[in-house]
């Protein structure tokens, strides 16, 4: 019996409601059809209507100045080191790295215990050329062993892991390798436990631009990915680096994103010249989740899995699923689009919803 | 100052000086450097309105807790804190989380603190808070009314019938009342408990509901028997129907938020149950005034004594109670009606002697009694 009163109770409450929609609603109470679905329609309208409805956001802003990087920033910020030729007439590119412990804000008044490369997370976006030599000096200012293990090509003693460039705290370790193949590559934290280092925000991205010179038959396509070449002025270039964080250590992201800050490019969009080509080093280093997307709203791109190849290996995809460690390079265009926002985010809706999701703003030509 | 003072004052005194010391000199944190905060964050009521969840937390901590961002369904959402700003010990604050939920399914609240620590709530059903005075709550009143006071009405028309007992039959009526009231004793507390799982650490609720049963009991028997006279017939009878009311109370709270947390289905079928189950605990009250001549105002005040508060409970609990409040609750129920199976069972003894108390009559009565209360809640 009681179900019954439940029954006609919510019957009349979606009666009530669907009133207060006006005409739309009079239509629907004079027909007489108020199924559950329709109760909840007019009961979602009248929220609109009474209030705000919400957003699927994070409240308040990240102190950037404060986390010492800014997600704007990052994406552009190429470390290129300092180019030097040694005795044996090498080219060799020197960067200085550093682990430091040290708390970031990875969303409004979210705090998180990162251990992070130049006080950064990701660390800093190492861009070097084909066939240079690659030296980085590695301190561990940090409270644990740590190391940088780069995908590359290198010897043994060179990898990064237990007996092979592993660093304790106050210690320092030089790497050396050479800069091949080229591509977007990813390096990071191999101490064990891998997970934890890894999550804890040990992980950056290294890019190797084509030599045109290697490779007459895309030399067009070499120069535009070289960095400072007149080719690659016209590209608007920017690097993302996919991650998550698990504030409180129960092997879940509380936190998805592209470079560290949940929704940061949502609230404040990437300013985006339509006339312009855009290319995006795409890199996935999330923790726990087998893999994570990139989707692009109302436009299509070709992809360079790895960036290892001048011409793309998926042509005309507006998705594509990386797994951890993989990565790529994404060109498209906006020319001649409508100005205003364009969404892309991880097609993995809960990534998206829990800070992973941004916008390009395509300005006026 | 006389010695005896004296006496009292120098451990006072000493207790005193130990505490400013530990607050003057904090030898314990050197005992954790950077350790790092201790958070605890209890959901203790959750409002539905159409489009917005109003949830009431309250936190406990080693220092205060900033309640950073929320999550609704694995989302980040907007939302406002009131009182905004970072939250003391113990301390509480409104979260309004705007959101289009939908009628009838599951939702999950999660509160993320700065320190990314994350606290979670379940919706079961969603489904929105009854007004206190809207037709939902009209409602209530029924479901009160059939719940409480129908059922004892119903239980105590049996009292023409226990009437044409003998002796040794309202003997094992009364011991048939014991059962019935040790099962809701057992009962009580353990819904008691079970509400303190949902309350902050610091509280020690499940502890709170024995004390406050404990305090409750002393009380009530202390009362009852001030005179020096131990309560019968009618007495007793007032005293079993408060018991049986309390614990009814406590019912009510559970059958509200039933409701309020939208297990509409569950709390429809609960009624029914409770029904029925409710029917014996008028049958309880009527048992110690046998050899009596009750008038029907009588019947009418112990009736009201006892379901009314149903029906209160049913109120209180729609409205989405603090779970320490429904522990306390339960707490005070366990009490009245430890202290009516204690007299009861006095009274047993005052007419048998101590002896006839493992008698069959007795000991069948018990049983009889938890084993009725049983098969009627498999109704619930």
């Amino acid at each position: 019996m009681l179900d019954w009163l439940q029954r006609k109770l919510s019957r009349r409450q979606g009666l009530k409601s669907a009133g207060q929609l006006g005409v739309f609603g009079a239509i629907g109470a004079a027909a007489g059809i108020v199924t559950p679905a329709s109760a909840a329609n007019a009961k979602m309208a009248k929220g609109h209507a009474g209030h705000h409805r919400g957003e699927n956001r994070t409240v308040g802003r990240v102190d950037h100045k404060r986390n010492g990087f800014d997600p704007h920033a990052i994406l552009t910020d190429w470390d290129r080191g300092t180019l030097s030729t040694d005795d044996q007439g090498r080219r060799v590119r020197s960067f200085e790295i550093s682990a430091i412990d040290k708390e970031i804000e990875i969303a409004p008044g979210l705090f998180f215990p990162a251990w992070t490369y130049n006080g950064r997370v990701p660390g800093p976006t190492l861009r070097a050329n084909e066939g240079e030599h690659i030296r980085v000096t590695f301190r561990n200012a940090g409270s644990h062993p740590h190391s940088i293990h780069f995908h590359g090509i290198h010897s043994a003693s060179m990898d990064g892991i237990t007996g092979a460039g592993m660093v304790n705290p106050g210690d320092e370790f030089t790497y050396e390798f050479p800069a091949k193949p080229f591509g977007c590559h990813l390096y990071h934290c191999h101490a064990i436990p891998l997970k934890r280092h890894i999550h804890k925000g040990l992980y950056g991205a290294i890019i190797i631009d084509p030599d045109p010179e290697l490779h007459p038959e895309h030399r067009d396509v070499a120069l535009s990915r070289q960095l400072g070449s007149e080719e690659n002025k016209h590209w608007q270039e920017m690097v993302m680096v996919m991650n998550g964080f698990d504030t409180n250590f129960d092997d879940e992201n509380e936190v998805y994103a592209a470079n560290s800050i949940a929704f940061a490019y949502m609230l404040d969009p990437i300013k985006i010249d339509p006339d312009r080509p855009v290319r995006i080093y795409l890199v996935n280093v999330t923790e726990f989740d087998p893999i994570n997307s990139f989707h692009l709203h109302a436009n299509f791109f070709d992809y360079f899995d790895h960036g290892t190849t001048l011409e793309p290996t998926l042509k005309t995809v507006d998705t594509v699923m990386l797994c951890q460690a993989q990565r790529g390079i994404i060109e498209f265009s906006f020319k001649d689009y409508e100005p205003g926002r364009y969404m892309f985010h991880a097609h993995q809706s809960e990534f998206a919803e829990l800070g992973w999701m941004s916008f390009f703003k395509v300005e006026g030509s | 100052m006389s010695r005896a003072n004296a006496y009292f004052a120098l451990p006072l005194a000493a207790l005193v000086a130990l505490v400013a010391l530990l607050i003057w000199l904090k030898p314990f944190d050197a005992l954790a450097p950077g350790a790092p905060p201790v958070e605890a964050l209890a959901f203790e009521s959750v409002r539905l309105e159409p489009g917005m969840f109003r949830a009431k937390v309250r936190v406990d901590g080693s220092g205060p807790v900033s309640i950073a961002q929320v999550q609704v369904d694995g989302a980040y959402r907007t939302f406002t804190q009131s009182p905004p700003g970072p939250l003391g010990r113990l301390s509480s604050a409104e979260l309004a989380i705007p959101y289009p939920w939908v009628d009838g399914e599951t939702h999950v609240i999660v509160a993320l603190t700065s320190t990314g620590a994350a606290f979670e709530h379940s919706i079961d059903v969603a489904q929105t808070t009854p007004d206190v005075f809207g037709p939902p709550a009209r409602m209530l009143l029924l479901v009160g009314l059939l719940l409480g006071l129908a059922p004892v009405a119903i239980g105590l028309m049996s009292f023409p019938a226990l009437r044409q007992l003998g002796r040794e039959g309202t003997g094992f009526i009364l011991a048939i009342t014991v059962g019935l009231l040790v099962y809701l004793l057992i009962d009580t507390l353990g819904e008691g408990l079970e509400a303190a799982e949902g309350v902050l650490e610091r509280f020690h609720a499940s502890t709170l509901v024995w004390v406050v049963a404990i305090v409750t009991a002393a009380g009530l028997i202390g009362i009852g028997r001030r005179g020096d006279k131990p309560p019968e017939g009618l007495k007793l009878a007032g005293f079993i129907a408060l018991g049986i009311g309390l614990h009814n109370l406590g019912e009510g709270l559970v059958v509200g938020a039933a409701f309020a947390t939208g297990e509409t289905a569950l709390a429809a079928f609960l009624v029914i149950g409770f029904i029925i189950h409710n029917v014996t605990e008028g049958f309880g009250i009527a048992a110690p005034l046998t050899r009596e001549q009750p008038t029907l105002i009588n019947f009418i005040s112990l009736a009201l004594l006892a379901g009314l508060p149903a029906l209160l409970g049913v109120f209180l609990g729609a409205q989405v109670v603090n779970p320490l409040w429904t522990a306390i609750c339960f707490g005070i129920g366990a009490g009245a009606i430890a202290q009516v199976v204690i007299e009861i069972t006095a009274l047993l003894v005052r007419q048998n002697g101590t002896a006839k108390l493992a008698g069959t009559p007795v000991l069948g009565g018990v049983v009889t009694g938890l084993l009725v209360m049983y098969v009627t809640a498999l109704l619930v």
